[in-house]
């Protein structure tokens, strides 16, 4: 629009000011992002807060008489109960057992569901063979695969491992799967445009294509076998985190018992926290929403 | 999802020839998509392929980078070649420089000399400072200027380039212009330019070549002067040709209505542009 336009605007709207309906009003300010420099609480601190309110309200209920100390021990108990196992030296003995087992099981599945997704990730043979196998097997709850395991590998370390690398295997193949298929293959068509090799596709291109899926894989992998490793141990074991807690049910100790599922919400929590620390090192190329 | 890179012939490069095709014909499920394309491209030409969308000139641009094997007729490219899509496609999990020197060896110089090959290339698209960035942080225009360099640094007997441009603003899009012909002026090799600018192609190429329905329908040299201005006889000239040939009428111009640079920006997308992108 010319000046001359613009000038020759603004006198006619002078004429029309009688009609008031016409005339903007300014009265929405768009609202700003608040400055937070006063408040600025670290992350680290914020995480804590939910846990540490739910533990207060724990100890409360159990110090005002809401449930017996039988029913239910306090926060306190279970610290005690905690240390003297640890003075017993009980404690650090079963908790790596139970560690052992959990990163062996790991390791194992954890292995075998990333060699299969790749197989049928990257051909459609392998697809053909070994997806139907794998679909199939993962809908057999593994708590039913218990007495099978202790017929096929006794009562040693191996049903245990067994059973939880059976458990991890099958969230890492099936999101490590569905990544590989979902790298865009205008990457994969432009690596090949410039040269790459078959290999130098799968390892430049197509396996860090499919890192963020294997890292949820990962996460729920992690979940899973904590899972089972509880179960494996109270069933049918000597030592560990699950036998402690079915030990205890057996001489009414309440303490123990909550101390076991203690550790294990904290091996959760920590777990969780070392998945995020592998995306953030692994994943620091990705720009995407991180929340507000 | 990894189909085998098309095994295309090298041609002689004595015969000074980057391009020959002779009969391409490529279908997609019974439907003729190219119906015997031929087109020879001397080996430091700059082409303009234009074309309506939809009308198969990525298909032939793809065929000739060796990216989809199932077609019909003869091609013959130089063994160095390099495309640069209308994405970037920069690799997001490899940093800028990894992307420029992306697929190639690491030859008898090591390393240190493939790196620094590929610092010379991103200098030359003026990006050397952002070698270790990654790809994410960078805008559309610098991505782009990435790609070329990745499609420089391997000194491209052939370079395909389809709609490079097409994502960029106008004012992006000149200084890429400038940028190309510039790489293009000292690397001097033989360009495949698919656009659907007919602007673009009159300012860049040395010949035009105008594809509808799967045939070249109009295949001419660009004879406007150097440095090249839209307001040269010639260039209106020859834009009216393509146009014409592009199914596209040109509304008579206007131009007392015309006031201000987005005023003739409007107008020209209402006369043209908008309707055949
Ligand atoms: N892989 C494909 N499968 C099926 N149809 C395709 C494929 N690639 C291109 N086509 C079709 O071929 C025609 C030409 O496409 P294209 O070469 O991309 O056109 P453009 O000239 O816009 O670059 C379009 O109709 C498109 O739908
Ligand atoms: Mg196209």
């Amino acid at each position: 629009m010319s000046v001359i336009d613009l000038v020759t605007r603004k006198s006619s709207n002078e004429d029309e000011k009688s009609n008031s309906s016409d005339v903007i009003t300014l009265t929405h300010p768009i609202p700003k992002r608040r400055r937070r420099t006063s408040l600025r609480v670290p992350r680290l601190v914020r995480r804590v807060v939910g846990p540490l309110i739910v533990l207060a309200l724990w100890q409360w209920s159990c110090s005002a008489g809401v449930f017996t100390s039988f029913e239910v021990a306090s926060p306190i108990a279970v610290i005690d109960a905690a240390r003297e196992l640890w003075n017993q030296g009980v404690l650090q003995s079963n908790l790596l057992i139970s560690l052992r087992r959990v990163a062996e099981g790991l390791g194992v599945g954890v292995t075998v569901g990333v060699i299969f997704a790749v197989l049928s990730g990257l051909f459609r043979v392998g697809e053909d063979l070994v997806d139907p196998v794998i679909q199939a097997a993962r809908a057999v709850p593994i708590l039913g695969l218990v007495p099978l395991a202790i017929i096929w590998f006794g009562v040693g370390e191996l049903p245990k491992i067994f059973l939880i690398a059976l458990g991890s295997t099958f969230a890492i193949y099936i999101n490590t799967f569905a990544g590989i298929r979902g790298v865009d293959t205008k990457l994969v068509e432009a690596g090949q445009t410039f040269g790459l090799s078959r290999w130098g596709l799968v390892r430049r291109i197509i396996l860090p294509g499919a890192l963020p899926s294997f890292l949820v894989g990962l996460r729920l992998a992690l979940v899973g076998s904590w899972l089972i490793v509880i179960v494996a141990e109270e069933i049918n074991a000597q030592s560990g985190i699950g036998y402690l807690i079915m030990q205890a049910q057996t001489t009414d100790r309440t303490d123990i018992m909550m101390m076991g599922l203690a550790i294990y919400a904290i091996l959760g929590l920590l777990a969780d926290a070392l998945v995020r620390l592998l995306e953030r090192r692994l994943l620091s190329w990705r720009r995407t929403f991180a929340g507000a | 999802m990894m189909t085998r890179a098309n095994e295309v012939t090298p041609i002689n490069s004595t015969l000074g020839t980057a391009v020959a095709a002779s009969n391409v014909q490529r279908s997609f499920n019974g439907r003729d998509v190219l119906k015997g394309v031929n087109l020879t491209i001397k080996g430091d030409e700059f082409v303009a392929l234009l074309g309506r969308s939809g009308t198969g000139k990525s298909t032939l641009l793809r065929i000739l980078g060796g990216l989809d094997a199932d077609y019909e007729g003869d091609v013959l490219v130089p063994q160095r070649r390099a495309v640069v899509f209308q994405e970037s496609r920069l690799i997001p999990w490899q940093r800028v420089l990894a992307n420029v020197v992306l697929g190639l060896g690491t030859g008898n110089g090591g390393r240190a000399a493939l790196k620094a090959r590929g610092l010379e290339a991103l200098g030359e698209v003026g990006l050397a400072e952002h070698a270790h960035d990654w790809p994410l942080t960078l805008s559309g225009g610098e991505s782009q200027r990435v790609a070329l360099a990745r499609a420089l640094v391997r000194e491209p007997q052939l370079m395909l380039l389809d709609e490079p441009f097409g994502a960029l603003d106008a004012l992006t899009r000149i200084k890429m212009h400038a940028l190309l012909q510039r790489l293009c002026a000292r690397h001097r090799p033989a360009v495949l330019l698919v656009t659907h600018d007919v602007d673009e192609a009159i300012l860049l190429a040395d010949r035009a070549v105008v594809l509808v329905e799967g045939e070249i329908a109009l295949d001419t040299r660009i004879d406007v002067e150097h440095p090249r201005d839209r307001s040269d006889p010639a260039f209106v000239e020859l834009r009216n040709r393509l146009l014409k040939e592009l199914g596209v009428q040109e509304v008579d111009a206007r131009p007392s209505l015309l006031h201000t640079a987005s005023d003739v920006e409007t107008e020209f997308n209402n006369r043209y542009k908008q309707s055949f992108r």
